[in-house]
């Protein structure tokens, strides 16, 4: 464990201005992973150019888990690919995140009763912070996706936790 | 009052503490929750294989070496063939020089078999295992191994 992070039994004026700091600055630059699956992908390709200009939000697209905090699903988790995925977050530095973006990732979507080669839902291998329902979602759905995990953010906590 | 090298010496200093500064911040800030998997190389999600430190044929070292040359004589022509018409039959005639030089570099290498990459002779490991008994002849001497 770090010097700070959950070493605190109860909260008080110091700790939630530093964690007011914290979030603050985890929640403006979610940096994401540079990956794509399937035609989410394009949704989320459309979200970072200039129209939707994702980011706005401080989300910069890196090549490599070490220096992401957030992985956007994006797309079809094959059998294949789960693996990888499983890997990728792994390999990514805490503190990380997770959106599922579309049915797909969500619980398998169109492939649900026949795809023998899809994962039913990305939360079976991974912990899943904020799901994005559409097949694909438009952009203004993945941006209220990111804003809901910022939200998210903004209420983490030092404090240790119970239970 | 600060000579240029004591300015020299403040840069160094404001530059470590800016760097452990960033690194001192960052220790106390982070969560560290280690694991293996989370420690594994990255290889774009695949299992990584071996080391990442690897180390690379010393014979490659020859070859980069006449790379660097013919690389650096590339750079030398490019100029001299864009000016070669203002130049004239001086130019000519040292660029001539400059390439016989080079090219008895490269016949010496030729010779040396230095451009000859050997193939490696596999030794293949002999194993002496047991033979059946109804296969086994009595032995004049130890099989030498």
């Amino acid at each position: 464990m770090g010097l700070l992070d959950q070493r605190f039994e109860n909260s008080n004026v110091l700790v939630t201005s530093l964690e007011g700091l914290l979030n603050w600055a985890r929640l403006s630059s979610l940096w994401q992973m540079q990956f794509g699956l399937a035609c989410c992908a394009i949704e989320m390709m459309a979200a970072s150019a200039s129209n939707f200009d994702m980011m706005r939000f401080g989300v910069i697209p890196r090549a490599t888990p070490r220096q992401t905090d957030v992985m956007i699903v994006s797309g079809t988790v094959t059998l294949k690919m789960a693996s990888r995925i499983k890997r990728l977050y792994d390999q990514m530095a805490e503190p990380r995140y997770v959106i599922s973006m579309g049915s797909c990732s969500n619980c398998g979507g169109p492939y649900w009763e026949h795809g023998y080669h899809v994962l039913k839902g990305v939360d079976r291998v991974i912990p899943v912070d904020v799901y994005v329902p559409g097949c694909p979602p438009r952009p203004e759905a993945l941006l209220e996706g990111l804003m809901k995990l910022q939200e998210k953010v903004r209420k983490e906590s030092l404090v240790k936790k119970t239970a | 009052m600060l000579t240029e090298f004591g300015k020299v010496l403040l840069f160094l200093i404001v530059g470590a503490m800016f760097v452990a500064g960033g690194l001192i911040a960052s220790w106390i800030l982070r969560p560290n929750r280690p694991y293996p998997a989370k420690l594994s190389s990255y290889e774009c999600g695949e299992e990584p294989v071996g080391n990442a430190w690897v180390r690379f044929n010393v014979r490659f070292y020859v070859i980069a070496l006449i790379f660097l040359i013919f690389d650096v004589e590339v750079v030398f022509l490019f100029p001299w063939a864009l000016v070669y018409r203002q130049l004239g039959l001086f130019a000519f005639l040292e660029m001539a020089v400059f390439l016989t030089i080079l090219l008895i570099g490269l016949a010496y290498v030729w010779v040396k078999g230095d451009l000859d990459w050997d193939k490696p002779v596999p030794q293949i490991p002999k194993i002496e295992r047991d033979r059946p008994a109804y296969k086994q002849q009595t032995p004049a001497e130890p099989v030498a191994v």
